[in-house]
């Protein structure tokens, strides 16, 4: 049953990961991003991180993507006229797809004999609420922290970026 | 008495059960429409809808209450809307166009899985709450859901490709995405308060859980701090949540999304018939959910009163020992409550004029995130003071 659910969201996703790159229609792309994501959430669910599931959710599909769509409505962009790809675009396409391919194989032959047996009774970290909160503030305090703080720089980026500062009156 | 049903196989249980709520949400949604009607018209002080009435009807003596009542009036509006013509305008994306009113109730009804409406006694007098799933990411998940709303408004606005329901789409979108942080801010101090120094006699692996259902566990304990409803131990999360919920819904002082005054009827401008009608349905689903975790968090859900709770209601009444009637009663109760907070909505409705855009989000930005996360530190800092 769960293997046949796992075939069909990954599927679903992956087809819905197509379609983000080859509509043209930027709106359609933007909600096939939704589909796809909503597609990684069923995975999650499949594989009992819950919690990631609803936070996959709760922040790219229902502020990231919306935020996207948000931006394109406003900037009425249109799918257009796509450029042929360039000689670099095609050559660098085709080193990281073969990248990619070199890691799914070794992961597939090496990676599946390391994984150890959890042991019983442990929740794993992503499906248990208050065992993710407790990883997130002992384990992966530091990351954490400096996620956050890269965010936050990004985002005075984009104020400094995009607010045109006539005089220090504005500044203040 | 009711071996057969539980013989079913569990995803025929679980589907009955689904489909049993759904019939349940969907006319109420749909009659709210009809009291907002009615309220209006009682603050407005004119009798409103009171006329209307099949003519093979009409002759049942006493039957002119519920013509007055407006009943018939709402099967009327139901009917027109089914078999009016579904009019689609030529300029229209129409994929879209179609698929955003389906888009709209699709999250409205589902948020209600996660969230319980009522609790029966068992056989050894525990509460057992009754919901359709009991996940211990409980609120969390109506927050995810109910945020795919916003989709549902977006393509309304952008594939009806008139310039009001656009405009009313990209302030929709603004409000929902700027008002969602200070509702999930504002419950957080409720979270920490059940996963702190009051927890009472509950056991460890219950903790740092959001079910719904402990935060009623928590407001059904003895004692004078066990008895109390979160509403009075944490008024400014409550008020933050029911302005925000305000916002999320659309609703009347936040109306700005359809003013009808400048947007026509914003995004819902192109659509007519029972594509029309799915958006207010959907919207008055959202009422009915949102208020329904208000109840939970800070109303006390199923307790009848502050420091009664369902169990002594029960045992007061000599009926603790039938679970089939105690659920009922307390079903009763929480949807009694709902709907009064239903009745409250469309008051302020009617009361309240509508804000500006502009003030809108200066309210959101500007006063109650402040206030929401001043409000989270205060607690937190108690909390701490507390546990020590």
């Amino acid at each position: 049953m769960s293997a046949i659910l796992f075939n069909l969201f990954a599927i679903f996703t992956v087809a819905c990961a197509l379609g983000v790159v080859f509509n043209r229609n930027t709106i359609a792309s933007a909600l096939c991003l939704l589909l796809a994501l909503v597609g990684v959430a069923g995975i999650f669910a499949l594989l009992e991180a819950f919690l990631l599931a609803v936070l996959m959710v709760l922040v790219y599909a229902g502020a990231v993507v919306a935020l996207f769509l948000f931006i394109v409505m406003l900037l009425d962009v249109s799918g257009g006229e796509r450029k042929p790809f360039g000689k670099a675009t095609v050559f660098s396409g085709i080193i990281s797809a073969g990248l990619l391919v070199v890691g799914l194989i070794s992961f597939t032959k090496h990676g599946a004999q390391t994984t150890a047996e959890l042991p019983a009774g442990a929740a794993a970290s992503g499906s248990v609420l208050k065992a993710y909160g407790e990883q997130l503030f002992t384990t992966y305090l530091l990351p954490v922290q400096i996620v956050g703080f890269l965010l936050l720089i990004a985002m005075l980026g984009v104020i400094v970026l995009s607010k045109k500062f006539q005089g220090l009156e504005d500044i203040k | 008495m009711f071996d057969f049903y539980f013989d079913l196989p569990l995803w025929i249980r679980l589907f009955v059960q689904g489909l049993a709520v759904m019939l349940v949400m969907f006319p109420i949604g749909a009659a709210c429409s009809m009291a907002e009607r009615k309220i209006a018209a009682w603050v407005q002080d004119r009798p409103g809808p009171n006329r209307t009435i099949a003519p093979i009807l009409a002759w049942i003596p006493g039957i002119g209450f519920l013509r007055k009542l407006g009943l018939f009036q709402l099967a009327a509006d139901g009917g027109k809307f089914v078999f009016k013509e579904d009019a689609v305008p030529g300029h229209v994306n129409k994929f879209y166009f179609i698929a955003a009113p389906i888009i709209a109730v699709i999250p409205a009804l589902t948020t209600v899985a996660v969230v319980p409406f009522g609790a029966y006694l068992d056989a050894a007098g525990q509460v057992i709450p009754i919901m359709l799933a009991n996940v211990d990411i409980g609120l969390l998940a109506v927050f995810a859901i109910s945020s795919l709303s916003v989709y549902a408004i977006i393509l309304a606005g952008w594939a009806s490709n008139s310039k009001y329901p656009f405009l009313g789409s990209v302030r929709a979108s603004a409000q929902l995405v700027s008002y969602e942080l200070s509702m999930t801010l504002s419950v957080l101090p409720v979270f920490l308060w059940t996963n702190g120094p009051l927890r009472g006699e509950t056991a460890d692996s219950l903790l740092g859980s959001l079910s719904l259902a402990r935060v009623v566990e928590f407001q059904s304990q003895s004692g004078f701090w066990g008895g109390l409803w979160f509403g009075f131990l944490m008024p400014l999360s409550a008020f933050i949540f029911l302005v925000s919920l305000f916002a999320e819904t659309n609703r009347q002082p936040f109306d700005t999304v359809e003013s009808e005054a400048d947007l026509v009827n914003s995004f819902g401008s192109e659509y007519g018939a029972f594509k029309w009608s799915l958006f207010y349905v959907a919207e008055y689903c959202h009422m009915l959910v949102g208020s329904a975790v208000f109840m939970l968090l800070f109303g006390g859900g199923w307790n009848p009163l502050p420091w009664v709770t369902l169990a002594d209601f029960a045992n007061l009444l000599g009926f603790a020992h039938l679970p089939l009637v105690t659920g009922i009663v307390g079903i009763g109760i929480f949807l009694g409550k709902v709907l009064a907070m239903i009745f409250f909505f469309m008051w302020v409705r009617w009361t309240l004029p509508r804000f500006r855009y502009d003030q809108v989000m200066a309210i959101g930005w500007r006063r109650l995130l402040p206030l929401s996360i001043a409000n989270l530190i205060a607690y937190v800092i108690g909390i701490a003071l507390l546990t020590k």
